[in-house]
């Protein structure tokens, strides 16, 4: 199965969507729009040529400065078909992709990641919250314009010191939130 | 009687806790034992082994690739150069390939055996973590033999391997061949029929087939729901399709199944080392011989002006690789490994991503363990069979 085989087959199953094939060297790739990814993304999984049951891989790449800076990159397998699939979506600075996890439960913590790590938005994620680096972290290291190396000053807390009176306080409080629920 | 008003409790299980494989954590929400909602959070190893590599050249980033998944090394590195290579085009010499064959099975029985000291351990079984690792041992020392180095070997390089084998290889290999068979009855005694054992995993922590891929848990997880997707079988790369090995697989998808495909699959790699190292020969060739990746033998650098050349710049430069990109997968020992990585036409990488089982495994975990006992979640852990190094990168 090449790339035209894919695209012809999904033809019919998503009317109107422009598909482009990607150069590759090792299996099909397809680029796909953004606004039609989720309708693909269904049509893939369902339709029983294709039969691309597992996504294993979401992941983007950073081609700054050209303009869309981003592609994030899927990788399904059909295992019936024992076929491979790539498919890309170009995405700029402030552009934006339908999360996929309706299709496949898979994409939830990838696309947590390539948010954290890139700060590309996927619309309708429910958790959409950095997975690798901690929450307070500022920026998206995986980005071309964000140095290797940075200084930043040393993170610091306060000692905790909690009277025993503060302590049963919040443990009540939380004991009644709890039993309110 | 009155009725009892019961509330749940919130424990945090991790990041430093001995039975969750590193620096995990888990919030869970207990009900008395049962384990309500299960909130994994990850991220405490991550030191940006992507970022890095794409400031080293080709090369170099092999040694960096090998400390994600530090259990199943040499399966990061041979997909790693497994990918540059396809992006360079570059066909090896079937004698390496055998070596790569034979190293890579050699690491996945390393990584199954940690996993089987660990997860008996954790279980109950504690004397099983010293038998397992007293075989682990073994392959150490051949690791240690092949490369100088026993956990980040570092062996397998772009263009080939680092160097011919050592004298002595085969028959260290060969003892060890001779040896183990033995010791998987040895353990499968102990555990096989083992009534704590099999109380603790039966029927506990049970996944579909259909859910395991949703989940994109390929590998011996999918396999033991019966899903017979071997990355050797379906896509062989290296040789693979040359070998004689089945795929195990069992039907009940829970712990104890999961295991019974591990200890299956010691066996499949005995029987792939066995013929691997029948084909092996003391010496020949270790590196395909093109003249952009591989540097030209020593005595010839000492002669030869193209070659003092040649020798220099793979050096300090490194090679360029042409532009595009390439995902190719491996059967680690946690499932399909895979590097995707991007060129931009020069000397270092643009891009390099690699798939880690062990990120789908933990995301799935809250799937698998929800409604179970707290004890089970440990049973669980162990044989989703997680490395966190792989899962943080």
């Amino acid at each position: 199965m090449d790339s035209h085989t894919i695209i012809t087959a999904l033809a019919p199953l998503v009317p109107g969507a422009a598909y482009e094939v990607g150069a590759s060297i090792d299996f099909p790739v397809i680029y796909v729009p953004a606004d039609r990814l989720v309708q693909t993304g269904v049509a893939l999984h369902e339709a029983p040529s294709l039969r691309f049951t597992a996504l294993v891989e979401v992941t983007a790449t950073d081609y700054f400065p050209r303009d869309p800076r981003f592609e994030v990159v899927y990788h399904l397998l059909s295992i019936p078909n024992r076929q491979r699939l790539r498919l890309k979506v170009r995405v700029g600075e402030s552009g934006s992709v339908p999360t996929v996890q309706s299709v496949w439960p898979s994409a939830g913590w990838l696309e947590r990641e390539v948010w954290d790590m890139f700060g590309i938005v996927f619309d309708g994620h429910p958790d959409l919250r950095r997975l690798l680096m901690p929450e307070d972290w500022e920026g998206h290291p995986q980005r071309k314009d964000y140095p290797v190396q940075i200084r930043k000053a040393a993170q610091t807390y306060e000692p905790l010191e909690i009277s025993e009176e503060e302590f049963k306080a919040n443990l009540q409080r939380d004991r009644t939130r709890r039993m309110a629920q | 009687m009155a009725e009892l008003r019961t509330e749940t409790m919130t424990v945090n299980m991790g990041p430093q806790h001995p039975s969750t494989h590193g620096v995990l954590r888990l919030v869970l929400e207990l009900d008395g034992e049962v384990v309500r909602s299960l909130r994994p959070t990850i991220g405490y190893l991550h030191t940006g082994i992507e970022k890095t590599a794409e400031q080293k050249k080709w090369q170099q980033v092999v040694p960096l690739v090998e400390r994600m998944d530090y259990l199943g090394a040499q399966s990061n590195s041979l997909a790693y150069v497994l990918s540059v290579e396809k992006l360079l085009d570059l066909a090896m010499p079937r004698r390496v390939n055998d070596i790569r064959v034979l190293i890579a099975e050699l690491q996945r029985i390393a990584s199954h055996l940690i996993w089987l000291g660990t997860h008996a351990l954790e279980i109950g079984a504690v004397s099983m973590l010293f038998y397992a690792f007293r075989e682990r041992e073994l392959i150490m020392n051949i690791n240690e033999l092949v490369a100088g180095f026993r956990f980040f070997p570092s062996y397998f390089r772009v263009g080939g391997l680092r160097e011919d084998l050592p004298r002595g290889f085969h028959e260290a290999v060969n003892a060890f061949l001779d040896r183990f068979p033995g010791k998987i009855d040895e353990f499968e005694g102990l555990l096989n029929k083992n009534d704590i054992f099999m109380r603790r995993t039966q029927g506990v922590g049970i996944l579909s087939a259909d859910e395991a891929l949703a989940w994109g848990l390929v590998g011996p997880i999918a396999r033991a729901c019966g899903v017979d997707y071997d990355v050797r079988r379906y896509f062989p790369y290296s040789g693979y399709e040359t070998y004689d090995f089945e795929v195990p697989t069992e039907r009940e998808g829970d712990v104890y199944a999961r295991y019974r495909v591990r200890m299956r699959e010691l066996r499949e790699c005995v029987k792939i080392c066995r013929q691997a190292i029948a084909r092996i020969t003391p010496t020949g060739a270790w590196a395909c011989d093109d003249p952009r990746v591989v540097p030209p033998p020593k005595d010839k650098v000492y002669t030869e002006m193209e070659a003092l050349i040649q020798h220099f710049l793979i050096y300090s430069q490194g090679f360029t690789v042409p532009a595009g990109d390439a995902y190719v997968p491996v059967e680690g020992p946690r499932g399909e490994h895979g590097v995707y990585i991007v060129s931009d036409g020069t000397n270092r990488p643009w891009r390099i991503k690699m798939r880690a089982p062990s990120l789908f495994a933990i995301q799935a975990l809250p799937n698998i363990v929800q409604g179970g006992l707290i004890a089970d979640v440990v049973a669980v852990i162990g044989s989703t069979d997680v490395v966190m190094g792989d899962c943080d990168r």
